[in-house]
């Protein structure tokens, strides 16, 4: 008997929703019923499948606005717990990358330098409600004659404070090892010589644009939980690249797309926007973000329904090549090989470690079912999709 | 940047020396005293940290044997701060015991203290800082 084919919209799901009949797994829980029972009937089955990842996200930051002063000043530089802010914008609106190191960093003058406190610090504690030093200077001007302020503020203080991330939740990430001699001090983390241990990022089948392979339900507009609280994507992120190569099921095989996502730093939780220090490399952010996938139809529950098993990445080696800009593939592995703690590269068992986690990533897409369950968070309309390509 | 916790025993023939300068001048260390003491018979006690490039406090040690110093360090725990600690896993590149391990197919990223040699090397290599070191305060105090 023929069944009918399973169609539905976002309207039809926030109807769900508030009827408090939806029906929302997570990505994990997904690769389980769509190998179980076929994607027919999981779409059937399954209305939203909440995806997560947890991870240092380097193109992160926030635009601040920090009040006008008595009397009033046009900072053109700004500093947040002596960590350099973007000035360069209004009178007293800022820009602070994840990033930027503070000014007396030593850096790496002695190698692997620690990089203790920078931009991604200065959000994480803002968003802890701490209090950050704020330093302005000005050149002076007949309408805003001050030259130099200094003040501690709170984020409670700030009359806005936007986390504004330029590029997010990488589709797919580079395995990282290292072929020299000598140890390696990357934002991929340390790597040990002679191909001593493999790092990889992303959290594999929970990974939100893994189960959206060619951005068919998102695009701006689209409403995905950042840092513990709501927040949206706003278009492709920086170095966005649906080009990249695919396999047969259409998940991209190396780095391909990316988000700009923004979200109130007020309602935000430290747990999910920390600071993180990469030894030898720089500061940055370690950003908590989960989207919710629409099953629209069966292609959208087999392209949730991926595993592990089904997504590859490809190994690059950061101790020549990627320095000298030359990402070579030296091979491709699973990410089902990577999660299992050893992957067999040129007939030696390397030990694989993960900078993403899981763990956390697991937790967002709960708390992100939590939410559509409980009807405190409704689907919306992308009213532009992100660039692609046509699938194959 | 090295540093660590060290007491040093000194015969009564160093106590006059300008130690603690030539350590900062000579070889370039900072350093931060807990305790000082000289005792009846004019040996003296001093608890120190003692921070600087690795090479140069390997020099300022060997420079304080060469005087007669007697130099030990003092014990030290690993500590993870479970707050701060994300579980990622990042650890598990420069752990050489095996204390941080990940536990499969769950992923969580386990600190087992017992078999922490308290080599300090994860300390700098978590991205969170989640890992601390803890001096054994009850020796200085
Ligand atoms: S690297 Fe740090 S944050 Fe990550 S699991 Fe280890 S201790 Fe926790
Ligand atoms: S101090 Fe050394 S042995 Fe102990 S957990 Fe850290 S890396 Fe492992």
């Amino acid at each position: 008997m023929a069944q009918k084919k399973v169609s539905r919209t976002i309207k039809d799901i926030n109807r769900k929703i508030k009827e408090g009949k939806i029906v929302v797994v997570t990505a994990d829980e997904m690769a389980d019923i769509v190998k179980r029972k076929g994607p027919r009937k999981a779409a059937r089955e399954v209305d939203v499948v909440t995806t997560g990842t947890f991870s240092p996200m380097c193109s992160s930051g926030a635009f601040i606005n920090f009040g006008h002063t008595k009397p009033a000043i046009k900072a053109s530089h700004v500093w947040l717990n002596s960590v350099p802010a973007y000035a360069g914008i209004a009178a007293v609106d800022l820009f602070i990358g994840a990033t930027e190191p503070a000014e007396d960093d030593p850096l790496n003058r002695v190698h692997p330098g620690q990089f203790k406190y920078g931009g991604g610090h200065v959000i994480h504690d803002l968003v802890a409600g701490k209090k950050v030093n704020l330093t302005a200077t000005s050149y002076g001007t007949d309408c805003y004659p001050n030259r130099e302020i200094k003040k501690k503020v709170t984020l409670a203080d700030l009359p806005y404070a936007l986390l504004l991330n330029p590029r997010n939740a990488y589709q797919n990430y580079n395995c990282a090892i290292n072929l020299s001699k000598v140890t390696k001090y990357t934002y991929m983390g340390v790597l040990k010589p002679n191909a001593g241990n493999a790092n990889y990022a992303t959290s594999g089948q929970l990974s939100p644009l893994f189960n959206d392979p060619y951005y068919l339900t998102l695009g701006l507009g689209t409403k995905i939980f950042l840092g513990g609280a709501k927040g949206y994507i706003i278009g492709p992120g920086t170095q966005h690249n649906a080009y990249a190569k695919r396999g047969k099921n259409g998940v991209p095989m190396e780095p391909a797309g990316t988000l700009m996502v923004k979200g109130n730093l007020k309602e935000m939780d430290p747990k999910w926007v920390a600071g993180v220090s990469m030894l030898g490399y720089g500061c940055s952010l370690a950003v908590g973000l989960g989207i919710p996938i629409p099953i629209l139809n069966e292609e959208m529950a087999r392209f949730t329904g991926i595993s592990d098993e089904e997504i590859f990445t490809r190994i690059i080696d950061y101790g020549n090549d990627y320095p000298q800009g030359e990402a070579t593939s030296l091979g491709q592995v699973s990410y089902a090989e990577l999660k299992s703690g050893m992957i067999r590269f040129n007939g030696q068992d390397v030990p694989s470690v993960p900078l993403s986690s899981y763990v956390r990533a697991l937790e967002i897409a709960h708390i992100l079912k939590g939410w559509i369950e409980k009807g405190e968070f409704l689907l919306t309309e992308p009213q532009e999709m992100l660039p692609t390509v046509d699938r194959t | 940047m090295y540093s660590k916790m060290l007491s040093l025993r000194f015969p009564k023939t160093v106590v006059n020396e300008p130690i603690t300068v030539n350590l900062v001048k000579k070889f370039d260390l900072s350093f931060n005293i807990l305790k000082a003491t000289i005792y009846p018979r004019k040996e003296g006690l001093m608890v120190l940290e003692l921070s600087g490039h690795r090479k140069s406090f390997q020099r300022g040690v060997r420079y304080l044997k060469s005087l007669g110093v007697k130099v030990e360090s003092i014990g030290q725990d690993i500590k993870r701060d479970e707050d701060k600690c994300f579980q990622c896993g990042a650890c598990t590149a420069v752990c050489p015991t095996g204390a941080l391990y990940i536990e499969r197919p769950e992923m969580a990223v386990i600190f087992d203290r017992e078999k922490c040699s308290a080599c300090e090397l994860c300390v700098s290599a978590c991205p969170a800082r989640a890992m601390e070191v803890k001096f054994d305060r009850s020796l200085v105090y």
